[in-house]
Order: structure tokens, then C-alpha cells, then sequence
């Protein structure tokens, strides 16, 4: 059974202070900003690991920090699991000892369950080894496995993949999808990898200065204005989710489902009635008013007839940068401020969005 | 061997052994603290623990005695509530020997408790291990290799005693009479050249014995710990 997490916390170091707020669900939450943004901070912070955490921290019925009411449960008796950056094995017990070593149901794991969760995650050969012997992934996996076998109610995940190299994390990241649906705990994710958010979760949460900016499903929350800072220069845009209504084997091209508008996608292996999440970056977006939408003789077909939801307060930079509405999905543009000058684009005004890319995160 | 030498090595053997079986757990307390706690007086408190290392150990059997003596202040309510006395006995030149094995002990076992990362006991907390058991899994079991040669150093030290425990419990032979005083007694005497010096071949055996366990000890540990 599923617990919901509600975290709401202010973390007092020296001078500097930080600020975390959202609630989450089973699935993937990602607390997502630039280094230095507070994020690691937080999530030490619901595991009970730093001193100065005031507000509340609940999951389920279980408070966790209340200090208000002058509650703190200390970490070892939380229940969270926590997958450090770095692995953190215990170097004089072997793979199998580090995998057994948590305690949060009172007596370790048996037997049974660890040849389980070996097997799972594909470090069956390795059990007798020592954990300086094992490759920086291998360590990841036994630290991952370790936590989930203390039987936590709560997973948290410190950037697990951060100090890896891409092909480990390309090989990591399905394990973590895979711990994501057979598991039904809430996980916290901390990364400021877009890719890896994009991909993972369901629930966003936006840091930057020790702030939370925006907390809420990720679908909302990635295309906001607020999360353009945390995305960085270039990288800003929509996440989507869409079915495949049909595949045109002639030409190579699948049809989603948007909102009740068709984009077409040319990436192959789609089956119909798959959900496809799909990242569409607002520098691949154009706009056009009145007839131009609907002109011939021109290349892109992704045309989607939308509404401009916002416009960014900024007016300083050579760029617009637009919210579109289209049913309950929101895409992202970005116009030169000279073109939403001349077009004379506003808030709540029909235009066309002309989609010139769009990068598949997930498929299932 | 002839009986007194036996009784003499066996006699060392006990003071070294008991002095280091009492000062180790003090001396890995000690360690622990000074190595991850910050405390006022924290400067004192490792000076004062260095300090037998760099008096003379008549100094420090001095205040041995002035302490533990019969009419000390810890020295004569022993006596009076517990009957108990380190005077001229051979629990008071263990009681000397540890004192002054103390220093060599803290040290090694200070720096490697001082190497272990502290972000494991952070780490097992997050798994729902408590205090005691992370001081059995991750402090001691990584502690160990300084514990092993603190203890050894250390107990080559008690072995080898001798100002302060000559201060404090004089050279009783068969009571306080050890392997150093006993060398000291024979050289001493006119014909005691040759008998001195079998006990001085006895007490370098004993030591470079404690060397090699020591050196056996640790290798067996770093394989332990490399694993395969």
C-alpha cells in the first residue's frame, strides 16, 4: 500500500536556508535545479540526516518531523531508504553482507529475498566479492539493492547516477524504472540531469537558491517559466504525454494523440495504444497566426492549433518565451521579441504551433 | 630455563598482559573520543594522556605512588572499602606498566579510527541500524588494525618497564621482580654478568615475538579486507 510524502521544511545552515515543499505520491519524485540549489540538502533532511530541519515531514500517518510540536524522529528509526552519490559500501563485508546489512524491519533480509533482489538487479556472480573489486555501476546496484532490502517505506536517491559514465548510466537508469513499478513506495530522486527527470518523473519539484520554485505533476511543472532556470540555456520546453492512434508503415510515421490534435512522430518501434512521453524544447516550436497555419507548401506537418496561456514577464533578452494551452497539455515557444511585437501575439489568442522536433523520453 | 627464569618470564608475561588487557578498552574509549568529539579542554585532555610518554617514568612512578599508595587519595579508600593494594604487588607494577604503555596505545588506534569514513555511520543509520551495532560493524571491525597495534606496541612497552615500576613497587623478586628489573639486579651483582644475559636474549625473543604476530596479524587483516 502507497504512501503519500508531504514534505514542508526549512533548513537552517550558518547563513544559508533551505526551502522545501511538495507532496508525493507512489512513483518517481525528482527534485530537480542547479548545483547549489538545496536540493541535496532536502533530501538529507527527510532522511533525518541534518540538524536544523524545522516544519513537517509526513508519510502516510507516520509524522517524521513535526517541530512545532517538538517531534524529530531520529534516521535510523524513519524507515527511509537512502542511495548515496558515492555507494557508500562497507568495504570489509563482501557484496552479500553489504546487501543484508539494513534493519529496518527489525531482522535482516532472508535468504530468499536477497537471492531475489540479486537476481534483479543482475549482481547474482558478485555476492562473494569485495566492494573495492566491484566497477562504480556494480557499486551503485549492491548500494541500490542494499537499500531496498532494509524494507523501506520511502526510497531516496542522492544523483545515484551522477558518478558514473554515460553507458552505466544508460544500463542503470532502466533498473531504476524497473524499481519505480515494482515497487509501491514513494521514491525522491535528486538530479540535475534533464534527461534523466524527463524520463523518470512523475512528480517535479523546481530548486534553485535554496527556494522550491514550483512542486506539482511533472507535466505541469516542466514547462513552466520557473523551471527555465533549473533546465539551463536552451533546454527549456514541454514534457507531453499522448496514445498512438496509428502507425503509417508506408512512410515510417506514428500518429499521438494530442489533446485531440495529431502530431506525428518518424522515431520507429511504436505499437498502437502505447502512451509515449515526449519532450518537445521551445526553440523547436514556431508560431503562426490567422491562415499562415493552415498554408500549403510547407515542410513541417506537426501544426497544432493552441492558445498562448502566458507570455514571460522577462521583456529584456532578444527572446519571447510562450506558454501554449491545447486541451490539458501545455507546450512551450519561443519568438523573437520582434516577432510577438509584429504579430501582435497575446495572452488567450488562437495560434498555430509549428513543431520542427520532438525527443521520445519514454514509451510503455 | 632454569625455575627462576621461568618464573620471572612468566611473571612479565602477566603484568605486560594484564596492564594492556585493562588500558586497551580505556585507551579505544579515549581514541574514539578524541578522534570524532570536540570537547573544552579537548588540548589538556591529549596532553595529559601524552604526558607518561615524555616525563621520566620516575616522575610518573612518583605519582603513582603518591595517588595509589596506601595512603593516597585513591590509593587508601581502596585499601579501606575494598582491602585492595597496589603496594609491592605485582597488580601495582601492572597498574605501572599500563600507565605507561597508555600513550603508545591511544595513538595508533586514534588515526585509524581517525580514517574511517564518517559518512558509513551515516549511511547505516539510514538503513535502521542503531548505535550499538553500528559501533560493532563499522568502528570496531575498522578500528581494528590500530587496536592490534596499539595492543602490540603497547605490550611490548609493559614488557620492558622499568623507572616507574621500580619507583612504584620496588624489585620484589616473585612478587614485582620483572624481566627489566631482574636484568638490572643481576648486572648489579659481580657474577651476574652471564645470568643477565640469558634474560636479556629472553626479553628480546619475547619482543621481536610480539613484532612478528603483530606483522602476521595485520597481513592477515589487509588480505581480509583486499578479499578476492
Amino acid at each position: 500500500m502507497s504512501e503519500m510524502l508531504h514534505v514542508d521544511i526549512v533548513v537552517r545552515q550558518g547563513a544559508f536556508e533551505t526551502e522545501c515543499r511538495f507532496d508525493a505520491e507512489a512513483g518517481v519524485t525528482a527534485l530537480f535545479g542547479p548545483s547549489g540549489a538545496g536540493k541535496t540538502t532536502a533530501l538529507r533532511a527527510i532522511a533525518g540526516l541534518v540538524p536544523g530541519a524545522s516544519g513537517t515531514i509526513r508519510l502516510g500517518e507516520r509524522i517524521l518531523l513535526d517541530s512545532a510540536r517538538g517531534i524529530g524522529v531520529p534516521a535510523e528509526k524513519r524507515r527511509v531508504g537512502f542511495v548515496f552519490q558515492e555507494g557508500r559500501l562497507l568495504p570489509h563485508l563482501t557484496v552479500a553482507s553489504n546487501l543484508t546489512y539494513g534493519r529496518h524491519g527489525g531482522r535482516g533480509p532472508t535468504d530468499e529475498a536477497l537471492r531475489h533482489m540479486a537476481g534483479f538487479l543482475g549482481i547474482g556472480h558478485l555476492l562473494d566479492r569485495k566492494p573495492r573489486t566491484l566497477s562504480g555501476g556494480e557499486r551503485q546496484r549492491v548500494a541500490i539493492g542494499r537499500a531496498l532490502l532494509s524494507d523501506p517505506a520511502l526510497l531516496l536517491m542522492d544523483e545515484p547516477l551522477a558518478s558514473l559514465d554515460p553507458a552505466r548510466r544508460a544500463e542503470l537508469l532502466p533498473m531504476i524504472e524497473r524499481v519505480r513499478d515494482e515497487t509501491d513506495i514513494p521514491i525522491v530522486f535528486v538530479s540535475h540531469n534533464v534527461g534523466e527527470v524527463a524520463r523518470l518523473a512523475e512528480t517535479l519539484v523546481v530548486m534553485d537558491g535554496g527556494r522550491t520554485l514550483a512542486a506539482g505533476p511533472a507535466l505541469d511543472i516542466f514547462p513552466r517559466f520557473e523551471t527555465d532556470a533549473a533546465l539551463g540555456q536552451g533546454e527549456a520546453g514541454a514534457l507531453v504525454e499522448g496514445k498512438v492512434t496509428a502507425i503509417d508503415s508506408q512512410f515510417g510515421i506514428a500518429t499521438v494523440d494530442l489533446g485531440g490534435e495529431a502530431l506525428e512522430l518518424t522515431q520507429g518501434g511504436f505499437s498502437v495504444g502505447q502512451i509515449v512521453r515526449l519532450r518537445i524544447l521551445a526553440g523547436d516550436v514556431s508560431l503562426a497566426v490567422g491562415d499562415a497555419g493552415a498554408m500549403e507548401g510547407l515542410s513541417i506537418r506537426n501544426r497544432l492549433v493552441t492558445t498562448i496561456a502566458a507570455i514571460a514577464p522577462d521583456r529584456t533578452g532578444p527572446y519571447a518565451e510562450l506558454l501554449l494551452g491545447l486541451g490539458q497539455v501545455r507546450l512551450r515557444a519561443r519568438v523573437t521579441r520582434k516577432s510577438l511585437f509584429e504579430m501582435g501575439l497575446h495572452e488567450g489568442q488562437r495560434v498555430t504551433a509549428m513543431i520542427k522536433a520532438v525527443s521520445v523520453e519514454r514509451r510503455r | 630455563m632454569s625455575e627462576t627464569e621461568i618464573q620471572i618470564v612468566l611473571l612479565s608475561l602477566r603484568v605486560a598482559g594484564m596492564a594492556i588487557l585493562v588500558a586497551l578498552p580505556l585507551a579505544f574509549a579515549v581514541a574514539w573520543l578524541f578522534a570524532r568529539h570536540d570537547f573544552p579542554g579537548k588540548s589538556f585532555a591529549q596532553a595529559l594522556v601524552m604526558l607518561p610518554l615524555v616525563v621520566p617514568p620516575v616522575v610518573t612512578g612518583y605519582g603513582l605512588l603518591v595517588l595509589f599508595g596506601t595512603q593516597g587519595p585513591i590509593g587508601g579508600p581502596l585499601r579501606e572499602w575494598l582491602g585492595f593494594t597496589f603496594a609491592f604487588r605485582w597488580t601495582g607494577a601492572a597498574l605501572a606498566a599500563g600507565v605507561m604503555a597508555f600513550p603508545l596505545l591511544v595513538r595508533p588506534i586514534r588515526l585509524s579510527l581517525e580514517a574511517i569514513d564518517p559518512s558509513l555511520s551515516e549511511m547505516a543509520r539510514t538503513l535502521g541500524v542503531g548505535r550499538l551495532r553500528r559501533f560493532l560493524t563499522i568502528t570496531l571491525p575498522l578500528g581494528l588494525p590500530g587496536l592490534i597495534a596499539g595492543g602490540i606496541l603497547g605490550f611490548a612497552k609493559a614488557l620492558g618497564e622499568f623507572g616507574a615500576t621500580i619507583t612504584f613497587v620496588s624489585n620484589v623478586p616473585g612478587e614485582t621482580q620483572t624481566l627489566s628489573l631482574a636484568i638490572y639486579s643481576l648486572l648489579q651483582s659481580p657474577q651476574g654478568d652471564a645470568a643477565a644475559l640469558r634474560l636479556i636474549g629472553f626479553s628480546v625473543v619475547l619482543a621481536l615475538g610480539a613484532v612478528i604476530v603483530s606483522e602476521l596479524v595485520q597481513r592477515r587483516l589487509g588480505a581480509g579486507a583486499a578479499g578476492r
